[in-house]
């Protein structure tokens, strides 16, 4: 459907626009570009944990993508330091810091993984629950308190330095987003994970793994997430069991922006870029009008419904109300 | 030939064992019962301040609030629904009507002030119903961002100050004693008289979900949408009607919050949907719908209280308390939730 990605870029160019006419000049210099372009990511790759989740189908949702994130971070932030002086050793200490972070996604996505598609737990209360039991192990390891890092060059230069005007963590995000939207669109996991979620009873007798392919699906959105918490560490120096409360239902309204169906079998990875860098713009242009943490709440709270209509009405039902949809 | 007795009787173990699990499936009330006195003789023994008086009605009088966010959530998930707004409809009701009170009718008395929140809520809880009805879309997302929207007006528009200045009618509601016990240690405990409105709340649960036709439909409708439909059930009647109730519900107990503590701050209920959550899947409720009792939601309500309420006597640090409930979670995820066992 070329008409979500028509609908995306529009968006952009008019949230672009409103941003320039409001803000001014300032918006579009270099600074304040890559000064988005940074904070991009995270939220990009826990929509995109999402988005898996939702196409995989049935109620599929994955709620404990900040939770991993910021368990990922915590770890490797206490537990980093004594493998590697961040002071003699700076680079291999980035190194292991961001194989931590894989790690502890790993282990988490294959908890939730086991949960949904061994146990058969509803998507909805595994990650519920293991989102409370991450955040509860956060808490217990750093007794509530934040862990500092303080200023370590690699880990600075990732998401501050630009190479060629792109910051690199903005360039990991956009090649991570493309090897998972190719690999949704061109490889056999793409296909089958699009199949499962629009017609599970198909999809069993096609005859493919559904388990282990769920099991792929929910370790992948966790992994995602970890990476996000490596972001997240590095662009604040500083890690947090309870940073970022309101980052689930931003990544769902990402996701939702994007076009990806709550009820499974559809979503673009292209979709959900350009949904976040338009969510990115117009946070930024609340920045420049100084609106607080709590309207805006209130206002993604109201797009994400919003965007839940638009997706509801669509042309096909407006051109042929007769037709309703299946419940 | 002792090998082949001892296959035997472990073969028979086996499957009175599975017999037994079988039936602590069909009847959860039992597992959750279970839990309550494993937990409840483990504290005892460890900690015999455990029993005292003034414990035990600390705890009825923690589990106030988080039962009646229970009742309501319990019959949204009967109905195959889910809801994450209800805290966020309380905290508004608690925080508007209180300072709207207490700064034009600080004489108003408390049964209008509950009529006035129950009325709030149920209204919000209408408009989370319709859109989940016509935006078709999952009810989880829908009420994350009514949630949104509601918490984000409260902030935004309506205070975020913390108000200690509570009218009279609505600290003394809560002052009003229901038993009051002299313990030998000379301290005296109070168990307040508005842990009846969570018995009342109850009554009134059972008896819309067992005695009424509109309990069957939701039965119905969380069982299988499609099949209650062609059998002339009306969702959308029921949707409205589920969410409306847990409105209603999260009105009253945003304000008893406030008689409780006697203090509204507009910050507190918010993030405390995930322990409801926790009570009512313990309770044996489904979380796919269709079923679920009002006794296992109370009893899920007590094991969470004393959950949260014993890792302290226990001397196990409070940081413990997300983790436990999120295990929590995922144990009675496991043991109800997976449509195999039923």
């Amino acid at each position: 459907m070329d008409r979500q990605l028509n609908f995306l870029v529009a968006l952009n160019a008019l949230v672009l626009v409103a941003a320039v006419a409001i803000a001014g000049q300032n918006f579009i210099n270099i600074y304040n570009l890559q000064s988005m372009a940074t904070q991009i990511p995270e939220l990009g790759l826990l929509a995109i944990g999402v988005t898996l989740a939702m196409i995989s189908g049935n109620g599929g949702i994955d709620l404990s993508g900040i939770a991993v994130a910021n368990l990922a971070g915590i770890v490797s932030a206490l537990l980093v330091p004594m493998m590697v002086s961040p002071d003699e050793l700076p680079m291999a200490y980035a190194f292991v810091f961001a194989g931590v972070c894989l790690v502890v996604g790993l282990a988490c996505g294959l908890v939730n993984g086991l949960l949904i598609s061994r146990a058969g737990l509803t998507p909805i209360i595994a990650t519920l629950g293991t989102s409370l039991a991450f955040t509860g192990v956060s808490v217990v390891l750093t007794n509530g308190s934040g862990v500092r890092l303080g200023y370590i060059e690699p880990l600075d230069n990732f998401i501050h330095t630009p190479i060629l005007g792109v910051p690199i963590c903005f360039a990991v995000f956009l090649g991570i987003a493309i090897a998972i939207g190719a690999s949704l669109r061109f490889a056999p996991f793409g296909m089958r994970l699009y199949m499962l979620g629009s017609n599970a009873k198909a999809a069993r007798f096609a005859g493919f793994n559904q388990k282990r392919l769920l099991m792929t699906a929910y370790t992948l959105s966790s992994v995602l997430a970890s990476v996000a918490g490596f972001i997240i560490a590095a662009r604040i120096s500083s890690v947090k069991w309870d940073y970022g409360t309101s980052y689930v239902l931003i990544a769902i309204l990402i996701a939702v922006m994007a076009g990806v169906r709550p009820t499974g079998g559809y979503g673009k990875i292209t979709c959900v870029v350009l949904s976040a860098s338009a969510l990115q713009m117009l946070s930024s242009m609340f920045n420049f009008l100084n609106i607080s943490n709590f309207f805006r709440d209130f206002a993604w709270g109201l797009l994400l419904l919003i965007f839940l209509a638009v997706s509801r009405f669509d042309f096909r039902t407006l051109l042929s109300p007769q037709t309703k949809p299946g419940g | 030939m002792s090998d082949f007795v001892w296959t035997n009787s472990t073969s028979e173990d086996q499957a009175s064992m599975k017999r037994i699990g079988r039936w602590l499936i069909r009847n959860p009330p039992v597992f959750t019962l279970i839990l309550i006195v494993l937990v409840s003789v483990t504290i005892g023994a460890i900690a015999p301040e455990f029993w005292q008086v003034s414990n035990i009605f600390d705890m009825a009088r923690a589990s106030v609030v988080t039962g009646l966010f229970g009742l309501g959530f319990l019959v949204i998930l009967a109905a195959g629904g889910i809801d994450l707004s209800f805290t966020a409809i309380a905290a508004l009701m608690m925080y508007w009507i209180t300072t709207a009170v207490a700064a034009s009718a600080p004489w108003m008395p408390m049964p209008v002030i509950l009529v006035i929140a129950a009325l709030g809520g149920t209204i919000i809880g209408i408009g989370n119903g319709l859109l989940v009805h016509y935006l078709r879309a999952p009810a989880l997302i829908v009420t994350i961002g009514t949630s949104y929207v509601i918490r984000g007006f409260l902030l935004t528009f309506i205070g975020t100050e913390l108000f200690v200045n509570i009218p009279l009618p609505i600290e003394e509601f809560g002052k009003f004693e229901l038993w009051r016990v002299q313990t030998d240690t000379g301290s005296i405990a109070i168990l307040p008289a508005y842990v009846l409105m969570l018995v009342a709340a109850a009554v009134v649960t059972w008896w819309i979900l067992n005695r009424t036709l509109m309990g069957r439909a939701i039965f119905a409708i969380g069982g299988n949408t499609s099949i209650a439909e062609r059998l002339g059930y009306d969702a959308r009647k029921v949707q409205v009607f589920v969410f409306a109730f847990s409105g209603f519900l999260a009105g009253i107990a945003g304000m008893l919050h406030v008689s409780a503590n006697r203090i509204a701050n507009p910050f507190d209920l918010v993030g405390t949907e995930l322990t409801v959550i926790a009570a009512v899947v313990l309770g044996g409720a489904r979380i796919t719908g269709g079923g679920g009792s009002v006794l296992g939601t109370i009893l899920g309500v007590v094991l969470i209280t004393l959950v949260n309420n014993v890792l302290i006597l226990a001397g196990i640090p409070s940081t413990w308390q997300t983790f436990v409930v999120g295990c929590f979670i995922v144990l009675a995820g496991a043991v109800f939730g997976t449509r195999k066992s039923a």
